[in-house]
């Protein structure tokens, strides 16, 4: 009985490990081609890059080319600063103004509080073609079609799961502590940021991860409000082959594909446990 | 403490609200109006009553209608692929196996990466497999979709198993005890009492799995474009191509917008509740 569970233990095991092969193959196939002359990538795609010349066929590996082309092409030093100036700031200012909103409209009941609230809750099922259109223009007309202004659509638009989120674990804290704090004389500026943010912080470590995941990868929303003149990341990636940039240049997509997917990568191994408990926290109560 | 925290709105609400307002409510209100009206920005709307309703059904030979379709097939065939397969991983990385970390940190891994890149890696990938066949996957419908199976599953399968091996992990270790002296088969463990302990995660799952196949845009635009022709172009897509693609059709994109909530307002009502019936009391 033992040996037989033993082996099929083994077997699942086994399973498994070509399981994570097969997960991580693709990954694995981009980088080698991002080392590939951009002819050969689309006739020999899981072929190793080869250093010297084969017969007839010349050495497809060229070293860095395909990234020094994809960072000059795309300008790809500056879209990295846009995602990491927009990803950050607009996270930041989620995480500080949605715990406070929660805070206020779970402890304050009245119509307004409770009319909000659902109002939040409706904006998380609404697909955002729904309001691209009027967005982006209600944006360029206030003047938030730049790296600043797009925070504050960000903030927008990110609300209503944030608030949905914080108000879910606002309703388990006791009253007695803020009340003991008023009675001490502390106002409620006070008691919110001395008291109820620090009791908070879970969530909103739940709340960074899935924003920060959101507007790091978020093609659609800064392509209509500040593609133009502002590029991130995946708007940067998508242009390699969409032409803006002159011809499609494989091994520069390669290049590019790859360096979008180390800082994610970094992220990831850096502090997995947090982000995975803050995706599953996240799907449970969304 | 209320009655002097009410005070402090314009201090801890304000800023939201009229972020809110701004990015979400406003443009909410005017959609709804703007699909009723011919324009091309938003302020030279002229109200045409239900024209861009009928124009979105009926023009392009009902390309609205077959993208529609298309995303439903996608929607059926993945959510059942991407539950099943998810669970699966879970039943076998519930076992005490070593190594289930590493295996479970690989699995979820490929959920961070955004949309157009994830897009553009199975690209690579499937017309590599296809250049053998001397063809690419903007040929055929088929390899299309069946492409945005394969992507979809390699992106949602770990995020699903994680939340299916949280539900499986919540099963009182006494029950399954309970069964297996009763005499109870494997097979009758993980149909009687596995797969109803973990209804509410398969609720989440079915859900998450639900929405994000019906809403897919991201990859749809990387993967194929919509191509060959606007075959494999997917709701998003399709509304995205009516609106940005054509002038004078900006109001039917809007009106084809409309009818998307609608339809993903209803699944999620629908589902939620459907399954939610189906749990079983803890």
């Amino acid at each position: 009985m033992a040996a037989k569970k033993k082996t099929a233990n083994i077997a699942i095991f086994i399973i498994l490990f070509a399981l994570a092969l097969l997960f991580l193959y693709p990954i694995f196939v981009v980088l080698m081609n991002s080392f590939k002359s951009k002819l050969y990538i689309a006739t020999q795609p899981f072929a190793f890059p080869s250093l010297l010349p084969d017969g007839n066929n010349a050495a497809t590996f060229v070293g860095f080319t395909n990234y020094i082309n994809g960072i000059v092409k795309t300008n790809f030093m500056k879209a990295f600063g846009y995602s990491a100036f927009i990803t950050v700031f607009s996270v930041g200012l989620i995480v500080l103004f949605t715990s406070m909103t929660a805070w206020y409209i779970t402890r304050v009941k009245s119509r307004i509080t409770s009319t909000l609230y659902y109002l939040f809750v409706f904006s998380m099922i609404v697909p955002f073609q729904m309001v691209m259109f009027s967005m982006s223009k209600v944006a360029s007309m206030l003047h938030l079609d730049n790296p600043v202004g797009i925070l504050f659509l960000y903030l927008g638009f990110g609300s209503g799961l944030s608030v949905f989120m914080f108000s879910g674990f606002v309703k388990s804290i006791p009253l007695d502590i803020e009340e003991a704090a008023t009675i001490d004389g502390c106002n409620p500026i006070q008691i919110f940021f001395r008291i109820v943010f620090p009791i908070l912080k879970p969530t909103a470590i739940t709340v960074a991860i899935l924003n920060a995941m959101w507007v790091w990868n978020d093609y659609l929303l800064p392509l209509l409000v500040i593609g133009n003149d502002y590029k991130t990341i995946p708007v940067a990636v998508q242009g390699v082959l969409t032409g803006s940039y002159g011809s499609k240049d494989m091994g520069a997509l390669m290049a590019m594909l790859v360096i979008s997917i180390i800082p994610i990568i970094i992220f990831y191994l850096s502090c997995q446990k947090h982000i995975i408990k803050g995706v599953v926290a996240g799907a449970v109560k969304g | 403490m209320q009655k002097t925290l009410k005070k402090y709105f314009a201090f801890f609400a304000l800023p939201t609200v009229i972020a809110f307002t701004i990015a979400f409510l406003a443009p909410f209100v005017m959609g709804l109006y703007l699909s009723f009206c011919k324009f091309t920005t938003i302020t030279n709307a002229k109200w045409v009553g239900f024209e861009n309703y009928i124009k979105a059904f009926t023009t392009d030979d009902g390309a609205f209608l077959s993208a529609l379709w298309f995303t439903v097939k996608f929607t059926v065939v993945s959510v059942l692929t991407i539950n099943i397969l998810a669970f699966a991983l879970a039943l076998l990385l519930t076992r005490g196996l070593k190594g289930t970390n590493l295996f479970r940190t690989v699995f979820f891994m490929p959920n961070l990466i955004g949309g157009i890149v994830l897009g553009y890696i199975w690209q690579l990938i499937i017309n590599g497999v296809l250049y053998y066949f001397e063809t690419t996957i903007t040929v055929k419908a088929s390899y299309g979709f069946w492409g945005l199976v394969i992507l979809m599953n390699w992106q949602l399968i770990g995020y699903m198993m994680i939340i299916y091996i949280a539900g499986i992990q919540n099963i009182p270790g006494d029950l399954m005890e309970a069964a297996s002296i009763d005499g109870a088969k494997p097979t009758q463990i993980l149909f009687k009492i596995t797969i109803p302990m973990v209804m509410p995660s398969v609720t989440i799952c079915t859900f998450l799995t639900l929405t994000n196949s019906f809403k897919l845009f991201d990859q749809n635009l990387a993967l194929t474009g919509g191509g060959p022709g606007t075959s494999t172009r997917m709701l998003a897509l399709d509304i995205y191509k009516t609106f940005y693609g054509r002038n004078g059709f900006e109001g039917v994109g809007q009106a084809k917008a409309v009818v998307f909530f609608i339809m993903v307002a209803a699944i999620a009502f629908i589902q939620l509740r459907a399954t939610r019936s189906k749990e079983v009391e803890n």
